[in-house]
């Protein structure tokens, strides 16, 4: 293929589309599989066999500025984040499908390197992707290129996990330090100098779920990954969920002294900053310490910590946060966008 | 469990309960908008006397920036000028969802209109630069911190002959603001706890003309809450001994400011009336461009009308701002107004006294 950038009829089914497919995208994720053996396997689905009885079975887009980021990039964060909400239900990831909606101008060795990026994350986790789909829009209609994921997963045996097992006197675990993606995008963007410092925690967590539950069993309740909106997020969505306060000690939250500091300079809470390969798990209390010993075996997980404990609700379900200092606040679920403040 | 500054603490709530000050409520006011949330994330009033409140001032860039002036940036995001192309108008963050008389920046956005955030009045220059063809419309709000930010984006404009480049300003001097604040008298406030960036600039000598005039201490601090701890006990010894005083409990603060940013101020501006949200017209606490510099002047260049528009009636930011009213005192708090929809600035800021309230706080 010669052309540098994307153009309309990449996505027009023809041969242009043909090309894009045997030239870059099936070279870029099919690793050492010739293009044209794969070219020739190619159906309207994909067929599995041997995938269980109780399946998982999630969707999610991806759009991300810059598309490249310290840490990772779009193709690596659209496994990565599928993968996560699999491993979060307590599934084993099986299969993905991933589609693409690239703007025409898109250059191509942008996308051949995020594709391979994607084709690694697949690989290291040990998931195939297994369907997929191409369009192109006009310039202007979206910014650079969209990717779409759906994933299929086996749930593990040992996986009982629900709102309705959180009780008082559980624990909540996190796996590792807050706020690296979202502040080494936002840094990226606003030409902050700490981005070179700041690398977003973009990876797959079914490695740690997989662990907890192997360990743990049915000791371990309700797993999740904070991402958009943060621990906060997450936190308050717990407590909605299972009718119940939630305390959580700063003290006790692992820190990554860039993020910290990249959170003061654009004044943001690193509660309410995106993370992309943490976990938040709530166990019972007796395990709770295991839990953070087995996550912490794991290298994205080495700091991970118990950082708060379920409650009987007061007056709603509130997540109050003890700090720093020994003050009290509350931890709201954030309204959306965060802003940068002015000073 | 210990807390790091329990002997500070200590000796605060002694103060509190000596003779000089026991059974009277005594107020400090925080300036600055970083301070209120620092005090309110770090859960301090937690750790201090229930007679002494922190109360928040009018510190904050969005909040004291009026109505009418969002209804000119919006009047300019429009294209009602009549220019060939939609002007971009550069802008931080916090002020795109602060609301006009006729929606916000970000509706507006949402309609076409072009609006970049920016986070330094630089990048609003680099941004015309890349555009030459299109007018950028930069939104200079705040205090002593932004404004030197401002006069070097427009010196910049001038030396490479950005001729797209404007600015609408509204930036604020905090003095005045004090001073008015004072003299209204409607407040009771027993000490300030002054804003680090802005001292920064200004020095904290400053503040002696407050001291002077109005016997109130009025002590410099940093943001993390060691410092605002500090910075209250201070100002609590100040009041015990009768002795008010203008000092810095923040290193970082120098008797006399930074002089290179005192000039660039002094060089790219001259002080002018400004209206304040709640506050109204005070003279002389604002600043606009020299007349050398007029024709980056959005104001001069546009023209854009400025008209009067009233904030809703119930809204009691105006009172919040100036101390005379606790964010959870106005009927719109957490019910018609919440920082997903902010009927006033307080509450769209990420440092304004509602916002913080509302994420931070639980109901007293």
């Amino acid at each position: 293929m010669n052309e540098p950038v994307i153009q309309l009829a990449h996505g027009g089914g023809g041969q242009m589309s043909a090309e894009l497919l045997a030239e870059v995208i099936l070279p870029a994720l099919g690793g050492e599989v010739p293009a044209r053996e794969l070219m020739r396997g190619l159906t309207d689905s994909a067929v599995l066999e041997h995938v269980g009885s109780r399946i998982a079975f999630t969707t999610d887009s991806y759009v991300v500025q810059p598309l490249e980021f310290p840490g990772g990039d779009i193709g690596k964060l659209a496994i990565c984040g599928t993968v996560n909400d699999l491993a979060v239900a307590g599934a084993a990831p099986r299969a993905l499908s991933l589609a693409l909606v690239l703007a025409e101008g898109l250059a191509v060795d942008v996308l051949r390197r995020v594709l391979r990026s994607a084709a690694d994350a697949a690989r290291e986790a040990s998931v195939s992707i297994v369907t997929g789909d191409t369009k192109v829009v006009e310039r202007g209609a979206l910014d650079g290129m969209v990717i779409n994921t759906a994933g299929l997963g086996e749930m593990l045996p040992q996986a009982r996990l629900g709102f309705e097992r959180i009780g008082e006197g559980d624990r909540i675990v996190l796996s590792g330090p807050l706020g690296e993606h979202g502040l080494a995008v936002m840094c990226r963007r606003e030409g902050l100098g700490l981005a070179s410092e700041l690398q977003s925690d973009c990876a797959a967590i079914h490695v740690l779920t997989g662990a907890l539950l192997a360990e743990l069993g049915a000791d371990v309740h309700f797993m999740r990954d904070p991402t958009r909106g943060g621990l906060a997020a997450i936190l308050a969505e717990i407590a909605q969920g299972a009718r119940r306060d939630i305390e959580i000690d700063q003290r006790s939250i692992p820190t990554n002294p860039t993020a910290v500091a990249a959170a003061e300079i654009l004044g943001l809470d690193l509660l309410t900053v995106a993370n992309e390969g943490k976990l938040v798990a709530v166990v019972s209390a007796d395990s709770a310490d295991r839990a953070a010993q087995v996550l912490a075996k794991h290298g994205i997980a080495s700091q991970a910590a118990v950082i708060g404990t379920v409650a009987a609700a007061r007056d709603g379900p509130l997540v109050e946060m003890v700090t720093h200092v020994g003050g009290r606040r509350v931890v709201q679920m954030p309204y959306g966008e965060e802003l940068p403040r002015i000073c | 469990m210990a807390g790091p500054f329990d002997s500070l603490c200590e000796k605060i709530h002694e103060y509190c309960g000596s003779p000089a000050l026991a059974g009277r409520g005594v107020q400090i006011m925080e300036v600055c908008g970083t301070h209120t949330v620092a005090i309110a994330q770090s859960g301090l009033r937690g750790l201090l006397p229930e007679a002494l409140r922190l109360i928040s001032g009018p510190g904050c860039p969005v909040c004291v920036t009026d109505r009418s002036y969002v209804d000119q940036a919006l009047w300019l995001a429009s294209g009602e000028d009549s220019t060939a192309e939609l002007p971009i108008i550069a802008t931080y963050g916090d002020m795109v969802r602060v609301p006009g008389s006729r929606g916000s920046l970000a509706q507006a956005r949402a309609g076409g209109a072009q609006v970049a955030v920016v986070s330094s009045a630089d990048q609003a220059v680099t941004l015309a630069k890349a555009n030459p063809d299109r007018q950028v419309v930069f939104l200079a709000v705040g205090f002593e911190t932004t404004a030197p930010g401002t006069a070097l984006a427009v010196l910049r404009a001038r030396d490479e002959g950005v001729s797209n480049f404007s600015a609408l300003t509204a930036h604020k001097l905090i003095l005045p603001a004090m001073r008015a604040l004072l003299s209204g008298g409607e407040a009771k406030i027993d000490g300030f706890l002054c804003p680090g960036h802005v001292s920064v600039i200004l020095g904290w000598a400053a503040y002696d003309e407050i001291v002077r005039d109005f016997g109130r201490p009025c002590v410099v601090a940093g943001f993390d809450p060691g410092n605002i701890v500090k910075g209250v006990e201070a100002i609590l010894a100040q009041l015990v001994a009768g002795r008010p005083a203008a000092c810095s409990v923040y290193p970082a603060v120098a008797h006399d400011g930074n002089a290179r940013a005192l000039k660039l101020l002094d060089e790219v501006f001259e002080p002018a009336d400004a209206t304040w949200r709640a506050l109204g017209v005070i003279p002389s606490s604002g600043l606009a461009l020299r007349e050398e510099f007029a024709e980056f002047d959005a104001a001069r260049r546009f023209n854009p009308p400025a008209e009067d528009s009233s904030d809703d009636p119930r809204c009691l930011c105006g009172e919040v701002i100036t101390g005379r009213a606790r964010p959870r005192q106005c009927a719109l708090f957490g019910r018609e107004c919440t920082p997903r929809e902010p009927v006033g600035p307080c509450m769209v800021s990420s440092e304004g006294a509602c916002a913080t309230a509302y994420k931070y706080e639980r109901d007293e």
